[in-house]
């Protein structure tokens, strides 16, 4: 065996030997043996969810998820149960709910994506007296976590704002709608999306810019046929982020949708679901690997994105 | 069965109608953004960059203005007054935080937390970004190792949760980790979520397994930015092994692994998902997050709920301006 021979071998070799010793340490089978087993540890809890949906509610009672893999008996039964029956406390099926979190995260991704880009266009190139102290509020605002807006927020929502007894901002009957949602949501996403795009759009060619304007071109147009197409993969990154993390998230859904059919997302139901006593993990684990489908189908075919989005958004809230 | 036909083409139905509000949310947004950009494109002389700027950084402005700095001054206010916001009761609220038993064992526990759950997960994912440095096929690890960062903390606590499942011992169980701890001779494993203080690890194991891969990625991609140069200087010297890893690698992945560290500490922080989803904060498992949002919307004490906003918002701060300030850092050397 050549690893054998290898550490027999005298200290003070070539330096290209001793290279190859230190990458033979780390590439050693005892080092792939640890990532093999930490890596079939960390699939095997999802493999359970996902074995788990798809055995009859009886075999899922009566015996642990393993043994489907010795009487094998498997079908989609539970999906088409939990999307379209009630229970858990409510007549509604799960479909509802996965309706909600679709029209809830397209909007709460294409409106901020929109507004921030063009933030970031006029922070970046029509510049004027006090455009840095602006970007810098916006920078600094990234550290206020979301639970310090919650509140007033939703106060806003139901109640309208006040300055002693004059209304300046009627109160807005938005209930059993998407709109609160949306707009939060919307709020909540502009400081880091408008740092990240600034850092792209900030950094186009000033020469392009230049010739545009020479030509005539207004801001306007500027902003449409020039920055949007020139920064599409930076869109691209961040639009994948924020659709993930609206569709993930439970905080916001459940202030501002609450948790009835007409308006909250999966996360919400799910949640409501996992707390209640009744134990029909067979409904449970199918509308649980619902709500993974689309972030698992989104991650593994656009990873390269969706690490840089993640990596890039990962101080946001 | 007619009746669920009719269930489910009502729900179809009422699919479509939000689909239809939801896509028509969206035309009518970049319908008034064109025609405002349209109109405001042919004003021209002196309005021109003034209108510029009031169009493309006036929504922005306005919802931020709106949407976090006027709450961000309101929870604050909030804070300081009784939990109908009718009088002023100075620190009361943050007394109360700081000095009621439960409160207390609270913020001891989302310390624990904090203290716990980054150090593991970030300790891990070194371990596993420096031995998948060199193997065959590391993309498929990574990516599995990665995975459950893309799913909702919702959904990852439902995968554990049924992880953790605990039956009767006479009856068959359903939960792996009951099975293996038989398997392995504990003849009468507990109820694990019920049992005190055990069950909080058991929490943060969710948030150990969702941030693991995020770290190792992240320390990966740096320990494969240190220049080849510099590792092979060192190995000239006659550093291999172990005291290579002390001497090079670790001082130059050292600011990643704070920023990682410190990212992961945030997530902690605000996440009330596990907590919510698993325990629903019984059974000695409350934490901060969940506390707030508790105090906040399920009573509506809207003064302890900010006040405990506060002491979030503070704990967070200098975690999320250290991060920030040093992603900029090392985008001004670049």
């Amino acid at each position: 065996m050549s690893d054998v021979r290898e550490s027999e071998a005298p200290v003070a070799v070539a330096p290209v030997t001793t290279a190859k010793a230190v990458r033979k340490s780390f590439s050693s089978p005892i080092a792939s043996a640890l990532v093999i087993a930490v890596t079939v540890l960390w699939t095997i809890p999802t493999l359970g969810l996902l074995v788990t949906s798809l055995r009859p509610k009886e075999d899922v009672a009566s015996s642990g998820w393993w043994e489907a893999f010795v009487h094998p008996d498997l079908g989609l039964g539970n999906y088409h149960a939990v999307l379209f029956e009630g229970g858990f406390g409510n007549s509604a099926g799960l479909l509802p709910f996965l309706v909600n979190s679709l029209a809830i995260s397209v909007p709460a991704t294409v409106f901020p994506l929109v507004l921030a880009a063009m933030a970031a266009y006029a922070l970046a190139w029509v510049r004027f007296r006090g455009s840095d102290t602006v970007f810098f509020v916006i920078f600094a605002l990234q550290v206020v976590p979301l639970q310090m807006a919650l509140i007033p927020l939703l106060q806003l929502f139901s109640g309208g704002a006040h300055i002693g007894s004059v209304e300046i901002i009627p109160a807005l009957d938005l209930k059993g709608t998407y709109a609160p949602v949306w707009l939060a949501h919307t709020m909540f996403a502009l400081p880091l999306a408008i740092f990240l795009l600034h850092n792209f759009i900030a950094q186009l060619p000033r020469d392009l810019m230049e010739a545009a304007i020479v030509d005539g071109a207004s801001h306007f147009k500027i902003f449409r046929s020039i920055v949007l197409p020139l920064c599409a993969p930076a869109l691209a990154s961040f639009a994948i982020f924020q659709f993930l993390w609206v569709w993930n998230d439970l905080l916001v859904a459940l202030t501002f949708a609450g948790g009835t059919p007409e308006v909250a997302p999966m996360t919400a139901r799910l949640a409501q679901m996992a707390g209640s006593t009744g134990q029909r993990w067979e409904l449970l684990t199918a509308g649980a690997f619902l709500s993974l489908i689309v972030p698992l189908a989104v991650f593994f075919a656009l990873q390269r994105y969706f690490v840089r989005g993640l990596l890039a958004g990962s101080v946001k809230g | 069965m007619p009746t669920d036909l009719q269930l489910a083409d009502s729900a179809w139905t009422d699919a479509a109608i939000k689909f239809g509000n939801s896509a028509g949310a969206i035309a009518g947004f970049l319908g008034i953004l064109l025609a405002v950009f349209f109109a405001a494109g042919r004003a021209g002389g002196r309005f021109t960059r003034p209108l510029a700027i009031a169009v493309m950084l006036g929504p922005a402005v306005l919802l931020l203005v709106v949407g976090l700095v006027v709450p961000l001054v309101r929870t604050v206010f909030l804070s300081l007054h009784n939990d109908d916001s009718t009088r002023f009761v100075g620190g009361r609220n943050y007394g109360w935080a700081l000095t009621t038993s439960n409160i207390q064992d609270v913020l001891l526990t989302t310390l624990l937390w904090l203290l716990v759950a980054p150090l593991v997960a970030t300790g891990l994912g070194l371990v596993l970004a420096l031995l998948v440095d060199r193997m065959k096929g590391q993309a498929v690890y990574k990516a599995l190792l990665f995975m459950p960062m893309a799913i909702s903390l919702v959904g990852a606590s439902i995968i554990w949760k049924f992880v953790y499942e605990a039956r009767d011992p006479s009856q068959p169980q359903v939960g792996l980790l009951s099975r293996l701890a038989i398997g392995l001779g504990w003849h009468h494993p507990p109820n694990w979520i019920l049992s005190q203080p055990l069950n909080t690890f058991l929490l943060m194991v969710v948030m150990v397994w969702v941030q693991t891969g995020f770290a190792m990625v992240v320390l990966s991609a740096a320990i494969k930015a240190i220049p080849d140069e510099i590792t092979e200087a060192a190995r000239l010297d006659g550093a291999s092994g172990f005291r290579l890893f002390r001497s090079v690698t670790v001082p130059m992945i050292r600011t990643t692994v704070v920023v990682v560290l410190t990212t992961v500490m945030i997530t902690t922080l605000k996440a009330f998902d596990i907590v919510r989803t698993m325990t629903g904060g019984n059974f000695g498992t409350q934490v901060l997050a969940n506390e707030m949002y508790s105090q906040s919307f399920v009573q509506s004490n809207y003064g302890r709920g900010s006040a405990l906003a506060v002491i979030l918002f503070l704990a967070v701060m200098p975690l999320v301006a250290y991060n920030i300030l040093q992603l900029r850092k090392e985008r001004a050397v670049r």
